[in-house]
């Protein structure tokens, strides 16, 4: 069972700086870590793997610096680690990205499932999944709660939520999967992976790695059709609330009044 | 000339039912339709009986029924492969679909497929002086909001349920049908086993919402909420910190991995009032907040809020609210 998986780094959340005034993200004000819901899509992978006699290779696509996250891909049980990484590849939307991705799965050639997560809290978009599965030809499915079953040529996985309803689905294999944080609970990276984590080969590729399968103007920049022409930081808007405390009677003469205002009541 | 013309919104059908979201889209893509002078239509795939017209009434110029049994489930590469021939020959500039999970899990397929630009969950669009449509999303974690362009053609979104006004309905309005077949209505790499229900409620349309979290000891302790939600007529929310604590199902949660809703009150139990919790409820027409630690970030958020144990209190508003009947 070969497994890929997409992990992208992204910026601690609860840190980073953002500029109001200048309308910037200060991406140095925070470390970079795995993307929380990339964390499920790893530990189902590895689970798959330990279930099934397989092999976990984790794909990220960013700088140099973005090793640090492949390392601890490996410390929490991925085989091989591999990171898309070219001064070309930079600036890159959605569809540029899935693109460069997509050329290094189709260059790999041997894979039966591709897991990635939820979406990414810097990005937000959980777009990259479908265009990578649209750009290779394969079926996917995305809100993945549970991975019924599999065999070498079909997954049977359980959707949380299409339509309002849950739905059990079988795709032929390959096919790709973009699971729910509810799949699983993530496990802790052992010591002794942790320690050999640091002396593993991390395998790079730039885009001569690529160039039968992607052209320089689809990568990067240069290659995304959307433009981010502005960005807004929204002050946050601070209410005036009214509190109450040792007072249940004005508080509860308040909410009634406010439940009758809106029509609850 | 321009090679490209018309806006297209793309409505949704669950199951039989068109979904709301398609009436918004509608409201709003009349709006960027007439800023770029183009006509307005809609294409939705389905199987027998849907009511179309109603698209014609809340604004779409034309509309384009796709009918086909293949559409009676909500299978990604169906749709996909059957909007994108639509597009290749109906050629519109813009392309707007819901920001639903089947939406957003067609689109990228859609956009893909297409080789265009695709912007996600936005909350906003206009067109500007040249012309161009900009679409404005939030990102990093609700932190920012990005205003987008896309350099090709055509210019996809995903937007956001209830962030517009529906489409003002008028039966006066011509009726204008196309039915269609769809070109492809197989799948063989793909197949559904089996739908079943997910829950029997959607936080999302509830008009009141109460939100119970850490704050309470046990599962248990949810009873006096459920109590307290009957008499309001309203659905339970939750934390994650409790969903994540197996207290309650994942159908409950609101925030940033669960649910947006935008009742018209929210009331946060023992919540402390986390960004990400913030980021689903913060749109509630009015926010009220019990929490024993009065300088919980929640209150920044709140209309009104109680400083106090919810043990306390909530038994307390369920007697008030039992005694005003
Ligand atoms: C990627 C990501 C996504 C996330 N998505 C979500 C999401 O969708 N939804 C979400 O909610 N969180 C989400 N979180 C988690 C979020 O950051 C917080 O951890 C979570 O919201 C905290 O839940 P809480 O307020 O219930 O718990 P706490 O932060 O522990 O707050 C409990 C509150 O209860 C009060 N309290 C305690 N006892 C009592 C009492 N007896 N009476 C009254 N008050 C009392 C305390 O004063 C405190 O303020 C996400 C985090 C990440 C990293
Ligand atoms: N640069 C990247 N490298 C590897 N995987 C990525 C990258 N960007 C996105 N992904 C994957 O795609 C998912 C959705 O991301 P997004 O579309 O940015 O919300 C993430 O959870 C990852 O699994």
């Amino acid at each position: 069972m070969k497994v890929v998986v997409l992990v992208k780094e992204v910026p601690d959340m609860g840190k980073v700086r953002f500029d109001t005034e200048k309308g910037v993200v200060d991406r140095s004000s925070a470390d970079a870590q795995i993307n929380p819901f990339d964390l499920n899509a790893l530990q189902a992978a590895v689970d798959l793997k330990n279930l099934y006699n397989g092999e976990v290779t984790v794909i990220t696509m960013g700088p140099l610096r973005a090793e640090r996250t492949l390392r601890d891909a490996y410390a929490r049980g991925a085989d091989n680690c591999v990171l898309l990484s070219d001064k070309h590849f930079s600036g890159a939307d959605t569809f540029a990205t899935s693109r460069t991705i997509a050329a290094y799965i189709s260059k790999l050639y041997d894979y039966d499932v591709i897991i990635c997560g939820e979406k990414s809290i810097d990005g937000d978009t959980a777009q990259v999944g479908g265009e990578v599965a649209d750009i290779l030809n394969i079926p996917h499915a995305y809100y993945v709660e549970k991975i019924n079953s599999i065999s070498d040529k079909e997954i049977v996985v359980t959707i949380n939520s299409l339509c309002g309803s849950k739905q059990l689905r079988k795709m032929k294999l390959p096919a790709l999967i973009s699971v729910t944080k509810n799949i699983n609970r993530n496990e802790l990276p052992t010591v002794k992976r942790k320690l050999k984590s640091l002396k593993i080969q991390v395998e790079k590729f730039g885009l001569s790695n690529l160039i039968d399968y992607i052209s320089e103007e689809d990568t990067g920049f240069k290659g995304s059709p959307t433009k981010v022409i502005k960005v807004v930081v929204p002050k946050e808007k601070i209410k005036e609330c009214k509190v109450y405390k040792d007072d249940f009677r004005g508080f509860f003469s308040d909410v009634l009044g406010a439940l009758k205002d809106k029509k609850v009541l | 000339m321009k090679t490209h013309s018309g806006v297209l919104v793309i409505a949704e059908q669950c199951f039989g039912d068109i979904h709301r979201v398609s009436y918004e889209l509608l409201g709003k893509g009349r709006e960027i339709s007439q800023k770029l002078g183009s006509p307005l239509y809609s294409l939705i795939l389905g199987g027998e009986g849907l009511n179309v017209e109603e698209l014609n009434y809340c604004g779409a110029d034309k509309v384009f029924y796709m009918k086909n049994k293949c559409f009676e489930k909500p299978e990604e590469f169906l749709f996909k492969e059957n909007i994108v021939r639509f597009i290749e020959e109906q050629k519109p500039e813009v392309v707007l679909i819901g920001a639903t999970s089947f939406g957003r899990s067609c689109a990228p397929r859609i956009a893909a497929s297409l080789k265009t630009g695709l912007t996600a969950d936005c909350t906003d669009l206009y067109v500007d002086e040249e012309g161009n449509l900009i679409q404005i999303r939030p990102a990093f974690s609700n932190n920012i909001l990005a205003h987008i362009k896309t350099i090709t053609i055509p210019q996809i979104a995903t937007i956001r349920y209830k962030e517009f006004n529906e489409g003002k309905r008028d039966t006066n309005r011509g009726i204008n049908i196309t039915v269609l077949d769809a070109y492809v209505s197989l799948n063989d790499k793909s197949e559904i086993i089996e739908i079943f229900k997910d829950s029997d409620f959607d936080i999302t349309e509830a008009k009141v919402v109460v939100s119970v979290g850490r704050g309470i000891k046990k599962k248990e302790d949810l009873e006096m909420f459920k109590e307290l939600v009957e008499l309001l007529g309203g659905h339970l929310g939750a934390s994650r910190a409790i969903v994540d604590a197996g207290f309650i199902g994942s159908a409950h949660q609101v925030g940033y991995s669960g649910s947006r809703v935008k009742p018209k009150v929210y009331i946060a139990c023992g919540i402390s009032g986390a960004p990400q919790h913030i980021a689903g409820m913060k749109e509630a027409e009015l926010i009220i907040a019990i929490n024993s630690d009065s300088s919980a970030p929640i209150f920044n958020y709140a209309d009104i809020g109680y400083v106090g144990d919810l043990y306390e209190i909530i038994p307390k508003m369920i007697q008030a609210l039992k005694n005003n009947k």
